[in-house]
């Protein structure tokens, strides 16, 4: 498989009232074109803002993008000008929000926003957008297409909405679709329709996808690798199939154990990860994990391991051999 | 009374709650009524733990909200521990309070940001006249606070400052602290991160083996459900259509709403969800100010057959291990 996007130790810091805070720390990967990556970690683990940063969308006061490199199509995009990066926004990397409702203008009508990326990118005009328009949210299975561009997003359901904002991310035959947290908002019969849909329509157009979630069963159902995140690091690095049958990272075994599942034994006990989640501004020394870590050396204490390949395509930022 | 109403805890009986609708602008006229529980009954028995699942709108919160009495029933009959309870007086509603407690989804809209964990905590004490001085209300609240896993020390901390666990933590104490029997756990996990997730189901089990409790537990989330409830109601737009021990529903469902949510549930197991047949419910939940005739479902049933667009199937037992479904094409 080609290599479509490379990250190398991208760096994101927020400055706070609480002094500076590591949203994101050095962290490196990959993306093969007509892939799914599952990008999975808790609230606060620099998930999104890893994703943000691709498009340089990170507002700048309070973030800043302090270090690294993201090569697309031969160059960095971190340091490309205003107008480069407008060109490849929406047009060959799309983004796909969570909130589908915050997320669209809530004064323009649904017509007016799928049709824009036609008329900025494509250059058409607006006769022709809107037709192109059209035949999108028809790909998205919005029944009454023609007459709906009409309407505004608040006359759409939520499970509408997000239909919209696919639609709007697809519009250019995009090389790569980031989505974030794309169906925490929506009921699950909702969420299972959209995510086969999207599946769907990335592997028609040979699109990569990033999906961006908290939810460990989405990962396994859609994605082909996972990178697993804690603390704005990535912690553990394999195939989807490898991370659920063979977790390493100690927190990637304790997220494992501490999810219910659907086809489990019910008379055993959770067995959750003690303590919270760390806050950015005041992190550990060593290994951000090791408070909460049942595997912990005196090494962890002192300083954070690296990434380190222990097979083929799986690498874990840990001292111990679990 | 029989051995099995003598279990029983809690039992609702074709309970509805409509919202009216008011339309226009200077003179409100009734444009009709929002049936977010109709005619639903179910039972919950002494220690037990049952599910309510559903969507969004589906109206498995107002129906804990009418058990709690924050909601009044339009029709129908709610008795607990035999004792009619649907429009209660104001001292036996108070005297309620003491009976069923309830634990709010959201940690952060749920506990008053200007009163101390130890004011949260200890206010119901106060207002049922369950303490007295000082010294034994601290002790009271310093000794809740440990049952939830929370340092007593902190008591005097203001909510800002917990976590969305540990505040659901305090949540939990705050509920215990009359010593209920029955709690109405509103998507207690819902809000929390999958690592904290678990933490706090294991503690809702641990206080449920510790006190006897019973609890209605409501969710979204199947495999959460799953894992907690001895049995477990499905509700679909405001009407209960599967009621079944947890085996048997997650096992052999038998109503195709049942069958679709639980298929749209992904298994954290790639080679799991590789195997799994896939069956997506199309279409989306229709609005309950106007709700498709017949069987509320029939739009997005695979299954419908001409019966189901006129006439809504009733709640009948499936088989002797009470398994109850409402649909007509099993």
């Amino acid at each position: 498989m080609a290599k479509l996007l490379s990250v190398n130790n991208l760096s994101v810091h927020f400055s706070t009232g609480n002094g500076v805070v590591k949203a994101v720390d050095q962290i490196s990967y990959e993306l093969n074109t007509g892939e799914t990556l599952g990008i999975v970690g808790e609230s606060g683990c620099g998930k999104s803002v890893s994703a943000l940063s691709l498009l340089r969308l990170i507002p700048n006061p309070p973030g800043k993008i302090v270090d690294g490199e993201i090569l697309f199509e031969g160059r960095d995009l971190l340091k490309a000008s205003k107008e480069e990066i407008c060109d490849i926004r929406g047009n060959k990397i799309a983004m796909i929000f969570q909130e589908p409702m915050t997320s669209l203008n809530p004064v323009l009508t649904i017509g007016q926003q799928v049709a824009e990326p036609f008329m900025v990118h494509q250059q058409m005009k607006k006769k022709q957008a809107a037709a192109e328009a059209v035949k999108a949210l028809k790909k998205v299975h919005i029944p009454d297409s023609g007459k709906r561009l009409a309407d505004y997003p608040h006359q759409f359901s939520g499970g509408m909405r997000q239909r919209a904002m696919i639609a709007m991310g697809l519009t250019c035959a995009p090389k790569i679709i980031i989505a974030d947290e794309p169906t925490t908002a929506l009921d699950v019969t909702i969420q299972a329709q959209l995510l086969t849909l999207m599946k769907q329509l990335t592997i028609d157009t040979g699109a990569a996808l990033i999906i961006i979630t908290h939810n460990l069963g989405i990962i396994a159902r859609y994605a082909d690798r996972v990178n697993v995140m804690y603390a704005g690091k990535i912690v553990e690095k394999a195939s989807a199939a490898d991370l659920y049958k063979y977790p390493k990272h100690p927190y990637a075994i304790g997220l494992m154990a501490s999810v219910p599942k659907l086809d489990q034994d019910v008379k055993t006990r959770l067995q959750p990860i003690e303590g919270q989640p760390p806050d950015l501004a005041d992190l550990p020394e060593g290994c951000a994990f090791h408070p909460r870590c049942r595997y912990k050396i005196e090494q962890c204490r002192v300083s954070a391991p690296s990434l380190r390949t222990i097979s083929d395509d799986h690498e874990i930022a840990c001292w111990v051999d679990v | 009374m029989s051995d099995k109403e003598k279990n029983i805890l809690l039992e609702v009986k074709a309970v509805s709650k409509f919202f009216p609708v008011h339309g226009g602008f200077i003179f409100k006229r009734k444009l009709g009524d929002i049936k977010a529980v109709d005619r639903v009954s179910f039972h919950i028995k002494k220690g037990e733990t049952l599910g309510l699942v559903g969507e969004s709108g589906c109206g498995k919160t107002t129906t804990g909200r009418l058990i709690l009495n924050l909601e009044e029933a339009s029709h129908g009959i709610i008795t607990f521990d035999g004792k009619d309870i649907t429009h209660p007086g104001k001292k036996e509603n108070r005297a309620l309070k003491k009976e069923m407690q309830v634990i709010f989804q959201d940690p952060f809209g749920s506990l008053n940001p200007r009163m101390t964990v130890r004011e949260i905590v200890g206010q119901p004490l106060i207002i049922h006249h369950m303490t007295t001085g000082k010294a034994e209300f601290k002790q009271k609240v310093d000794h809740l606070l440990e049952i939830v896993g929370l340092n007593p020390g902190m008591a005097d901390r203001y909510p800002h400052e917990f976590s969305g666990g540990q505040r659901q933590r305090i949540g939990i104490a705050r509920a215990l602290s009359l010593k209920p029997r029955f709690i109405v756990c509103d998507e207690p996990v819902s809000a929390l991160d999958v690592s904290i997730q678990a933490q706090i189901i294991n503690l809702l089990e641990q206080l449920q083996e510790d006190f006897g409790l019973t609890y209605l537990f409501i969710a979204h989330d199947l495999a959460v459900v799953r894992h907690i409830s001895d049995r477990i109601a499905v509700m679909y737009l405001g009407n209960i259509v599967e009621v079944a021990s947890r085996a048997d529903l997650y096992n052999h469902p038998c109503h195709p709403y049942t069958r679709g949510l639980l298929s749209a549930v992904p298994i954290p197991d790639p080679e799991v969800e590789a195997k799994r047949e896939q069956f997506v419910i199309q279409g989306e939940v229709p609005s309950l100010m106007n709700p498709p005739d017949g069987c509320k479902f029939h739009p997005r049933c695979p299954r419908a057959i001409p019966i189901c667009y006129e006439q809504s199937p009733s709640l009948l037992q499936q088989t002797d291990a009470g398994h109850w479904a409402a649909c007509h094409n099993i």
